[in-house]
């Protein structure tokens, strides 16, 4: 079954048959999760929706990838840009399963420190966050730094 | 009361040692400066690692550990390291530590001593990372202001100069939310306290006021912490003509203050208080130097586990 949403989404970014559909989306974050997670070197159909109208978020990004399941960890890095994602696996057309993204206490390797004068960007080391979450929304503490930094602080991401 | 125990511990970073913690360092720093140790520290070792120029911060280090009766390796100009032929931090570290039994370290980057205490299982004391934190300097000034006034709750506490930039006054801001103090911000806007101190301070109920003048506070307090506003700091020169005279100390503003007032200042100084100051009852600034020895030692033996 296809809800009625679904069918006007799908008028916007075309359904896929197996796979992960990562939903609500913050706006501008999409581009960024998918080069975080790499989505685009294995070879499978990914398809973006930018801006698309939302209900609950009034805009959103929305990334459909087509055959094949994102790994736990890969939703923890999700958290991180887009806090209140939804994941769904999709089989046969149809949602089988649906994951909220939980805010990991901690991240490790994904975000780049603003700090050009932080040790973790003037050594080869990996670095490491704090998450806070505030009424304002996510922040991140350098665990080296240890300054705070806003989401729109944040200019980098990696992949390991 | 909880019990305190600072065997192997690492100290980085203010906000992460307890009141208990805190109060412990400062009884046995008591202890060590009324009786000395001579002997306490015999056979151990202390790598001296300054990455960046130090004077006071390094050889009260030094002189700390050598009046325990330990010794001290290391270096005082990286130079003459490795880090130039392109070593990490982490390695250099990691083989410090083989040498001796506890390392106390300054670096220019920040996280520099976070990242060192990954390195070695020795203990890290943090002298300073750029400019995040310089736990031992915030120490002594707790010390200091514990000696001069007999306690250190509910005082008046002014900052005074460079607070935007001053990592001294930024620690000993976030250690005072542990005594319930009292503190006015004495700057010229543009080097006001940061945003994230002052939310800090609200989250602990601590009350502080933001000032322009020395005179609108000093009758008040209990401590007037002066330091250094760099000219540097200014894009414009003519603003720093414009404020620099107005966080200046001298023995004429000093009529009519409480008999208890003390002025501390981390040093080193350059104008920021007239000389004329130091012959008063007030000055109070070189024995807060002198109490860094006894407060670096208390960390030492705790750290190494010889005084529990």
């Amino acid at each position: 079954m296809v809800s009625k949403s679904e069918n006007n989404k799908q008028l916007l970014v075309a359904a896929i048959k197996e796979g992960t559909v990562i939903d609500h989306i913050p706006v501008g974050n999409a581009l960024k999760i998918i080069r975080l997670l790499n989505l685009a070197a294995y070879n499978k159909l990914v398809t973006v929706g930018l801006n698309l109208p939302s209900r609950a978020m009034k805009y959103k990004d929305l990334i459909k990838v087509e055959g094949r399941e994102v790994t736990l960890q890969e939703i923890d890095k999700i958290a991180i840009l887009a806090p209140l994602a939804t994941i769904n696996i999709i089989k046969n057309y149809n949602v089988v399963r649906k994951l909220k993204v939980t805010i990991p206490e901690n991240v490790e390797y994904v975000v780049v420190c603003p700090n050009p004068k932080c040790i973790t960007n003037n050594e080869t080391m990996n670095s490491k966050f704090k998450v806070l979450v505030d009424k304002n929304g996510l922040k991140l503490k350098c665990h080296y730094c240890e300054k705070v930094f806003c989401q729109e602080e944040i200019k980098e991401y990696k992949n390991n | 009361m909880k019990q305190v125990n600072l065997k192997g511990r690492d100290i980085i970073s203010i906000p992460e040692i307890g009141k208990e913690e805190i109060m412990h360092i400062l009884r046995v720093a008591e202890e060590l400066k009324k009786k000395p140790q001579p002997k306490l520290l015999d056979g151990l070792v202390m790598g001296s690692c300054f990455f960046e120029p130090s004077t006071r911060t390094r050889l009260s280090f030094e002189t700390a550990m050598q009046k325990l009766g330990g010794r001290v390796i290391g270096f005082a100009d990286p130079g003459v390291t490795s880090a130039k032929k392109g070593e990490s931090l982490y390695d250099a570290m990691k083989i410090i530590g083989q040498y001796s039994d506890v390392i106390a370290m300054r670096h220019p980057v920040e996280g520099a001593a976070r990242r060192a205490a990954e390195a070695t299982d020795k203990p890290i004391l943090n002298g300073g990372d750029g400019a995040n934190q310089h736990p031992t300097q915030t120490l002594l000034d707790l010390f200091t202001i514990l000696e001069t006034q007999k306690k250190l709750s509910n005082l008046n506490i002014a900052l005074v100069g460079d607070l935007k930039y001053g990592r001294t006054v930024h620690s000993l801001a976030q250690a005072l939310t542990h005594f319930n103090a009292t503190l006015y911000f004495v700057a010229p806007d543009s080097l006001q306290m940061p945003d994230y101190i002052c939310e800090e301070l609200k989250e602990k109920k601590i009350k502080f006021t933001k000032h322009q003048k020395i005179e609108e506070v000093i009758k008040k307090v209990d401590i007037l912490y002066m330091t250094r506003i760099q000219g540097e700091r200014f894009a414009d020169p003519m603003d720093y003509e414009k404020v620099k005279n107005a966080f200046v100390l001298t023995s004429a503003m000093l009529e009519g203050v409480k008999n208890n007032l003390r002025i501390m200042h981390p040093l080193p100084r350059v104008n920021e208080i007239a000389t004329s100051v130091d012959s008063t009852k007030h000055a109070y600034y070189f024995e807060q130097a002198e109490n860094g020895l006894y407060v670096r030692q208390a960390l030492l033996a705790l750290v190494l586990g010889k005084i529990k």
